[in-house]
């Protein structure tokens, strides 16, 4: 029969051993755990969002609105054409302008322009957009997403890099219905 | 033959598992349980292995890069040898196998199975129900397409909309700010490796907890659940009773599932393999993403929900459901079995087939969505253009240019969005239609701002014409009683 200290031992280094075993799990934890979560750490540092060029002014026509594409700042050669993003240019008047994501702001699927209606429409559950990106009809309860833009040595340039979805904190900043005007 | 009982006698004398092997198989099960109502499970286990070894089949070509994914993809549907049959097995194999575990569930449900001492086996059931459908999502994925890329556009949309964490689990599902390479990479781990491997354990862990309480017997009326006594009833049952699971009951299994196996090969072979549809290149628009066929009715309820209703139903929805799902088996673990004696069940199994059935459908033709080509693809019927004014003629011109045809249908062609207008004009009258179309409302966009006011009257003398020739059209009675003028 075993005496009770020496139970007592065996049953210490078998704790000593599950401590151990601990420690090294978190220590291996916590990189695994950041390497998982890098998409959502790496939007503190700069770079998911910059200043990218759609073109020269001389192609938008005043007063009309047409597609434009940029190729995502943050890709790598593994995205192929995913990272060609389009958006929705409408020249309003001389260096006034309007770009819009083109994602619905219902669901995110691509809307379309009609220019002899002058509306914007979505293919997936039918909404609606006026010339001006703002609400017409159909299940979005918003405008659609407009991003910033400047224009700089006669090229059109908007701050973009991220896909726009209800929740994001961009999507808030550049909430049509809210009266922001476009910076310039 | 004696070499064959040789070898296999050197081998179990080292493994020892030839007796509880014969033991499992020859388990005594309720005689009635032989039954065609007891083949879904292994079914559902046959089409699961079905999809595990065409997975990896496809898995020895497929390229999970989002520049190559699509080409590989290409090459598998027309250079590689039979590569379109091993797509098109994989993907009929996980419509069937959706399918087959919905069955399953169903039946399990209408039997009572679920009920004392089955509760932990329904609630693995559940979770392998969720990871079925993960893997149908998961698998639409990585045929990395439009309805691929969209469809993670509408997942990430979805997500977004979760209170506080929302943009931080957009960035974790599409691995990065948007859908690209690392969203389809992170989406072939889960569809190759996480889920997969999760349904294996689940899966033998669901088996296990079969074996260990027995096959539920064929539900009696009457023959009621109790905590206290039914474990000395089931096991009368079955040993007074029973059958020896094999050969007494598998047969009927066997044929069932070579019958399964037989069908995906047959749709397979007639319907050949799913997509993939256009390239999944962003800038390419004209583009009309769909869901595959189990998710249609989502896409249904994303589109008739009110608004308002739609964020609350999506985060809070799928939620209740589960936790009525999980906790069935603990408020209604005892009692009748027999579907005959449990008519709300039933009741309720019909009204979520109904509901899913018409979502499904109603999902088929989306008649929510415009046709964004009938402006330009569905022709005027003619007998509406058959002696008109050149007035009319010119509101015609309007109707398709501005594509009022996307939304409204006429003959039956074109967009069911609006309301049919080959009967508008017995409905308004002229200046109701006037108003309707410069102001919009109900569900309609104003068009004030994009018709002249000669576009308008020319539009709205066509709409007038727009009635069956034996009803007049709707009039303002005011008026006229001023004009005095019309018949």
């Amino acid at each position: 029969m075993t005496p009770p200290n020496e139970l007592s031992r065996r049953g210490m280094v078998v704790k000593l051993g599950l401590l151990f075993n601990g420690a090294v799990g978190v220590m291996l934890g916590v990189p695994i755990v950041r390497y998982l979560l890098s998409p959502v750490i790496r939007e503190r540092r700069p770079g998911y969002e910059s200043w990218l060029s759609l073109g020269l002014l001389g192609q938008f026509p005043e007063g009309e609105t047409r597609l434009a594409s940029y190729r995502n700042p943050v890709a790598n050669s593994t995205d192929g054409e995913t990272a060609n993003i389009p958006c929705w240019v409408r020249r309003v008047a001389g260096e006034k302008f309007q770009v819009f994501a083109i994602n619905c702001a219902h669901l995110g699927c691509p809307v379309r322009w009609f220019p002899q209606s002058g509306l914007f429409m979505c293919p997936c559950h039918g909404g609606a957009y006026y010339s001006d990106g703002s609400r017409a009809s159909g299940p979005p309860e918003r405008g659609l997403f407009e991003y910033p833009y400047k224009v700089d040595q006669g090229k059109l340039l908007i701050d973009a890099g991220q896909m726009p979805t209800t929740g994001a904190p961009t999507a808030k900043l550049i909430n049509i219905s809210a009266g922001r005007p476009p910076c310039a | 033959m004696r070499l064959i009982r040789k070898v296999g006698g050197w081998f179990d004398q080292r493994l020892q598992c030839a007796t509880p092997i014969r033991e499992t198989m020859e388990h005594p099960v309720p005689r009635r349980t032989a039954s065609w109502a007891y083949v879904f499970g292994s079914a559902a286990l046959t089409v699961f292995v079905l999809q595990l070894v065409t997975g990896i089949l496809l898995a020895l070509l497929y390229v999970p890069s989002a520049g190559e994914a699509w080409n590989s993809l290409q090459i598998l549907n027309h250079q590689v040898t039979l590569g379109w049959f091993i797509r098109a097995l994989h993907g009929w194999g996980s419509n069937f196998m959706v399918a087959i575990v919905l069955i399953h569930m169903v039946q399990v449900f209408l039997f009572g199975a679920y009920k004392f001492p089955r509760e932990l086996t329904w609630i693995v059931g559940i979770l392998l129900l969720l990871l079925t459908l993960g893997m149908a999502f998961t698998g639409q994925v990585l045929r990395f397409d439009q309805d691929a890329y969209w469809g993670l556009g509408i997942g990430a949309s979805i997500s977004s909309r979760v209170p506080v964490l929302g943009p931080w689990i957009v960035k974790l599902l599409l691995g990065g700010p948007i859908i690209a390479g690392a969203t389809l990479s992170r989406f072939f781990a889960l569809h190759v490796f996480l889920i997969p491997g999760s349904l294996i354990a689940f899966v033998g862990l669901h088996l296990l907890l079969v074996l260990k309480l027995g096959i539920n017997e064929w539900p009696m009326p009457g023959r009621i659940v109790r905590r206290a006594t039914y474990l000395q009833e089931y096991h009368e049952l079955t040993h007074k009773d029973g059958v020896p699971f094999v050969p007494g009951a598998v047969a009927k299994d066997m044929f069932f599932s070579g019958f399964i196996l037989l069908c995906i090969a047959a749709c397979a072979v007639y319907f050949g393999p799913f997509g993939p549809s256009g390239q999944p290149d962003p800038t390419i628009i004209q583009t009309v993403p769909r869901p595959d066929y189990f998710f249609l009715w989502l896409y249904a309820v994303l589109s008739l929900l009110p608004p308002s209703m739609e964020t609350p139903a999506l985060l809070i929805g799928p939620v209740i459901a589960l936790g009525v799902l999980l906790a069935l088996p603990f408020f209604s673990g005892e009692g009748e079995k027999s579907w005959k004696r449990r008519p709300i069940a039933v009741l309720t199994i019909l009204l979520v087939a109904v509901a899913l059935g018409t979502l499904t459908h109603l999902a088929g033709y989306a008649p929510w969505s415009p046709v964004m080509d009938a402006w330009s693809g569905e022709p005027i019927p003619a007998q509406y253009l058959k002696g008109r004014t050149a007035l009319e003629r010119q509101g015609v011109l309007v109707f398709q240019a501005k594509q009022c045809h996307n939304c409204h249908a006429l003959g039956g062609a074109g967009g069911k969005r609006g309301p049919d207008l080959d009967r508008v004009a017995l409905d308004l009258t002229e200046d109701q239609l006037i108003r309707q179309v410069i102001q919009g409302g109900g569900n309609m966009p104003a068009y004030g701002k994009n018709l002249s006011p000669p576009e308008t009257t020319a539009l709205v003398a066509f709409l007038e014409t727009l009635h069956p020739t034996e009803q007049a059209p709707a009039r303002d009675a005011s008026r006229e009683a001023d004009v005095g003028t019309r018949p």
